[in-house]
């Protein structure tokens, strides 16, 4: 019997908040180095929260929504804006910055043979491109160096999530990966992302091995052209790859 | 607040309705509910689910702690949950809970009632094997299946 079948039916009892004393704390350790298992967890209070559902009953009364509201004003806090949207909104636009940055240097790279040419003929026009493309590579270098020192920042107290990030840019086949706090691997096994289309199997998009710290990624892997993707995943699978996922989905795109 | 507070009230009152029993308990923890998420918006993660599952899910954990007045365990910042439902709508969150009942309906009654003990009741594992005579190994294995099942019919 492995970890997550033996810790199967505790997760069920903790996702209810029922899992109490030794048990509690003998899965709280298990959980902080199992990935597997936390999304276990959230699968499951998912699951839980639907349950929620079959609660019906009456409206809450009017004097409830008005003592609220007069709480919250006696309450002011730092900065209230739009509560519910904030964290997933700055994520987006800060991924999305870092996103643009990215794909605008790979396609400027990739221009590099062209670029010198240009170069050599020592025109103004060419030197700025070259120091443009000089400004995004150092950009773009922390983010993709192997040896930059990645520190993911999540909510304080929150254990560190496996986390991957997708930038895929269909109409050039340019695709970016970069994954921090991912598990390390049992030996000859890697993980391997794939490109889930709007229809058909899933597409092979670059096999990645976590470093030390857990960071991993992955730059233009070979794609079909032109494909729509409805999302990503990440498997396990042997360290060569594999044309088909053999194992469940360990990471699915939450969609943004 | 007062936006939140139209879309999801209905929800959270429901909820604390069903675990208390008593219009004043369930109103407080209603408060309570809300007066977090002003306090602390951060707490819930949009990019991981919804905001009515997990409104859901806290006030269910807050109505058990104040029926069995204990002291909250959980954290309302760990409690992380998968994609489920948005439930804002009252013709989504009904065709949503017609298909639970149809689940809970459909499972042997002795699962079922494992299940509503866990979960409305707050009970641990060992007291229901207490109360219902059977092995703790069967009791964990119904609450497990229990969620599955109902897992399983929101997948299709």
């Amino acid at each position: 019997m492995n970890d997550h079948e033996q810790y199967a039916e505790d997760l069920a009892l903790y996702a209810l908040d029922a899992l109490r004393g030794e048990d509690r704390a003998n899965l709280d350790q298990h959980l902080a180095t199992c990935a597997a298992c936390r999304l276990e967890l959230e699968q499951l209070r998912g699951d839980a929260a639907v349950l929620s559902l079959s609660a019906a009953g009456p409206r809450p009364p009017q004097r409830a929504r008005q003592r609220l509201l007069d709480r919250v004003a006696r309450e002011p806090r730092a900065s209230a804006s739009k509560v519910g949207e904030v964290r997933s909104w700055w994520g987006w636009l800060g991924w999305a910055a870092t996103a643009a940055v990215i794909v605008f240097a790979l396609s400027l790279w990739r221009e590099n043979a062209g670029l010198r040419q240009t170069l050599a003929s020592a025109n103004s026009q060419a030197a700025e491109s070259a120091s443009e493309v000089e400004q995004l590579r150092r950009i773009a270098a922390p983010i993709l160096a192997p040896d930059a020192q990645r520190v993911t920042l999540v909510a304080a107290k929150a254990p560190p999530q496996p986390q991957g990030k997708a930038f895929y840019l269909r109409n050039r086949g340019s695709l970016v990966f970069l994954a921090n706090n991912m598990p390390a691997l049992p030996p000859k096994k890697a993980y391997e992302l794939w490109l889930i289309p709007v229809s058909g199997a899933p597409i092979p998009a670059g096999v990645f091995k976590p470093d030390a710290h857990g960071s991993a990624s992955v730059v233009n892997p070979p794609l079909p052209a032109n494909t729509v993707a409805k999302t990503f995943a990440i498997t396990v699978e042997d360290e060569a790859g594999s044309p088909v996922p053999t194992t469940p989905a360990l990471m699915v795109g939450a969609g943004e | 607040m007062a936006e939140l507070y139209d879309r999801y009230s209905s929800v959270v009152y429901a909820v604390a309705l069903r675990v208390l029993g008593d219009t004043g308990a369930a109103e407080d923890v209603l408060q309570e509910v809300f007066m977090q998420l002003w306090r602390n918006p951060s707490a819930f993660d949009a990019a991981r689910g919804s905001l009515g599952g997990w409104l859901a899910v806290i006030t269910r954990n807050r109505a058990i702690d104040s029926l069995r007045k204990r002291r909250p365990e959980t954290d309302i910042e760990d409690v992380v949950l998968s994609v489920v439902p948005d439930l804002a709508g009252e013709a989504e969150r009904s065709r949503a809970a017609e298909k639970v009942r149809g689940v809970m309906g459909a499972m042997n009654p002795a699962q079922r009632s494992a299940l509503e003990m866990a979960y409305w009741e707050g009970m641990s594992h060992s007291e229901i094997a207490d109360k219902t005579g059977e092995p703790l190994g069967t009791i964990k294995t119904r609450i497990r299946t229990g969620l599955i099942a109902l897992r399983k019919a929101f997948q299709t």
